[in-house]
């Protein structure tokens, strides 16, 4: 495996090739330190001011640039919501909107911080594209297809190592298909893909076939991919850090809808509760997120099946 | 642009108060069969009046020129003075205002960009000066001289956002960046001063790190001493408070919370109309707030 170039680095390098690339932040510069040398005026930290950024975005926007804005994903994502859906949703300006320590990734900050309802409130504006790489290898590979798309987008930011060995290149509304067998379908995205893979291995040892589909993109989503997990399927299972509402589950839901499917269907997510505040891997365990417990819930979900058959 | 004179010569100031009587005439027929904001329309007339035709390097040939200058109309809802200065100076068609909220254009309550002229839409208020403050980020990063001017509401400063945006703007040195606040010290249902007191608001905005101005917002002769030279101080964001009266020009609206939004009958519209012009008292017995 390759070391990927940091998001940084990534980030630099398109800078350097396209003059209208700006990036912004509201004082959360820990990821992207060495911007403000590289880029001169075309760095711009607000201070604590989403709203202000969001707006200045919008504003940069309709001169030519494309601003890649970064702040908490919970303050961006919330505290400005209403500057997002009007100043860049409305006109369709290309605002990339960088969200940084979202779903489990805030750890120990507490509810404050924790963005379980990013997905849902930025896919409810329209043409608001929606990504959530896994880790930084695919944030880094999917950075210049976001960059490039004319559409506004919404990233969640992730510095983690690689989950999987990923198999297919990145491209705007395409899933990535990590294991193929029938039996049970994972959907998943971001952070929780690594347990998600090491469950279906666990399964696997126990004679459970599955397919894993890597979402990748949420905005415009895959819906083939999804339509194909669901009919070669017994079981779907969704896993996200996120709320159930709204997310992955909710877009399975839409989906089945439109295709006139209706799957069983397990949901693997926070629900309706904010997490317990800790250190990753403890939150994994608090919240029956690791790969075991995920493998069991599944194994739960077969047998009560069976035993329902 | 033609260069701003040092005075307004008698012929210019007839010639701007005839174009303003023009708009104000434009915003009372908006004020019927659905009705519009007459209130702010017609406190911020001249403003827009003067910036458009003496003031602004814009025009309807030079709307895509990226060296232009940009008024943005925050508050939004003074929309119909912005329509209606826009037409007369050709931006686009008087006729397009006969549409005014039909679906057959897009002529509603508030600003969008289907009007040519019209640089950004609002509606919700206290956005506009951080989009401002983008486009005033983005000339300078390209060595421009045009400046971006945003129209605000006196109300519309109740928002957080824009304390944010005043801040974040005077850090920046936005001395490209032009706040016109019309101060007609009434908000949808109240004076300003009885709800969210802003005095003294000159002293705030200063204190907020921008060069302020006040002045009469009805008077030519003020408003050119106010924008003739630019920026106020170098190396800050400019403030002019316009000081106004909602309702101007027509007595029977003037400095009333209740002639927020008002729709009239077509005979109230005609009488107002004749008002305007110096007639007699429009004499409206019915109360005039629409609630919204």
């Amino acid at each position: 495996m390759s070391a990927s170039p940091s998001y940084e680095q990534a980030l630099l390098a398109l800078a350097a090739e396209r003059d209208e690339l700006v990036v912004l932040t509201a004082e959360n510069r820990a990821h992207i330190r060495g911007v403000p040398q590289a880029l001169g005026p075309r760095f711009l930290d607000v201070g604590i001011c989403e709203q202000t950024m969001v707006g200045a975005a919008a504003g940069l926007a309709v001169r030519g640039r494309t601003p890649v804005v970064h702040a908490l994903a919970t303050f961006l994502t919330l505290r400005a919501f209403e500057f997002i859906r009007t100043d860049v949703g409305i006109p369709g300006l290309p605002v990339k909107l960088v969200g940084f320590v979202p779903g489990l990734l805030s750890e120990a900050n507490g509810p404050t911080h924790q963005a379980l309802d990013d997905v849902a409130v930025m896919r409810a504006i329209p043409g608001m594209q929606v990504f959530c790489p896994a880790d930084l290898e695919e944030l880094v590979t999917a950075l210049p297809a976001i960059l490039a798309s004319p559409a506004p987008a919404y990233v969640r930011y992730t510095a983690a190592p690689a989950a999987v060995t990923h198999v297919e290149p990145f491209a705007i509304g395409k899933a990535e298909l990590l294991a193929r067998e029938d039996g049970v379908a994972i959907l998943t995205y971001g952070t929780l893909l690594g347990e998600a893979d090491k469950a279906r291995v666990r399964l696997a040892a126990r004679g459970v076939p599955v397919r894993l589909v890597n979402l990748r993109s949420l905005e415009p989503v895959d819906e083939e991919a999804i339509v194909d997990a669901v009919r070669c399927s017994e079981l779907v299972v969704t896993i996200e850090d996120h709320f159930h509402r709204g997310g992955l589950h909710t877009i399975l839901a839409e989906t089945c809808l439109a295709h006139g499917l209706a799957p069983r269907v397990v949901g693997i997510d926070l629900g309706a509760s904010f997490f317990k505040p800790a250190l990753l891997p403890d939150v994994l365990a608090h919240e029956g997120l690791t790969a075991a417990r995920i493998a069991d819930r599944i194994l739960d979900a077969l047998c009560k099946r069976e035993a329902h058959a | 642009m033609s260069a701003v004179p040092a005075v307004l010569v008698p012929g210019d100031e007839r010639e701007l108060e005839a174009l303003a009587l023009r708009v104000r005439e434009h915003c009372l027929r908006l004020a019927t069969a659905g009705g519009c904001f007459i209130g702010a329309s017609l406190s911020c007339a001249d403003l827009l009046v003067y910036l458009y035709s003496r003031v602004l390097r814009v025009s309807p040939a030079r709307l895509g020129d990226p060296g232009r200058d940009y008024l943005l109309l925050s508050k939004g809802h003074d929309v119909p003075a912005l329509y209606a200065t826009l037409a007369e100076l050709g931006f686009f068609p008087a006729e397009r205002l006969r549409q005014h909220l039909k679906t057959s254009d897009s002529v509603y309550w508030h600003p969008n960009r289907a009007l040519p002229g019209v640089e950004f839409h609002s509606g919700s208020l206290g956005h506009l000066l951080a989009v401002g403050i983008g486009i005033a980020l983005d000339i300078r990063l390209r060595g421009g001289t045009n400046r971006v001017f945003v129209v605000l509401g006196d109300g519309e400063l109740d928002e957080g956002s824009i304390w944010e945006a005043l801040l974040v703007a005077a850090a920046q040195r936005l001395d490209n960046l032009v706040a016109v606040v019309d101060r007609n010290g009434l908000q949808a249902n109240c004076a300003t001063e009885e709800l969210l007191p802003l005095e003294p608001l000159p002293a705030k905005l200063e204190a907020f790190g921008w060069s302020c101005r006040t002045v009469d917002g009805h008077s030519f002769p003020d408003l050119l001493e106010a924008f003739a030279s630019l920026p106020a101080a170098p190396g800050r964001p400019t403030a002019v408070v316009a000081r106004t009266v909602r309702g101007k020009g027509v007595p029977s609206l003037e400095g009333r919370a209740d002639r927020w939004f008002a729709n009239f009958s077509a005979a109230e519209v005609a009488a107002l109309v004749a008002e305007l012009r110096g007639g007699a008292s429009a004499g409206l017995a019915g109360p005039g707030l629409v609630v919204r």
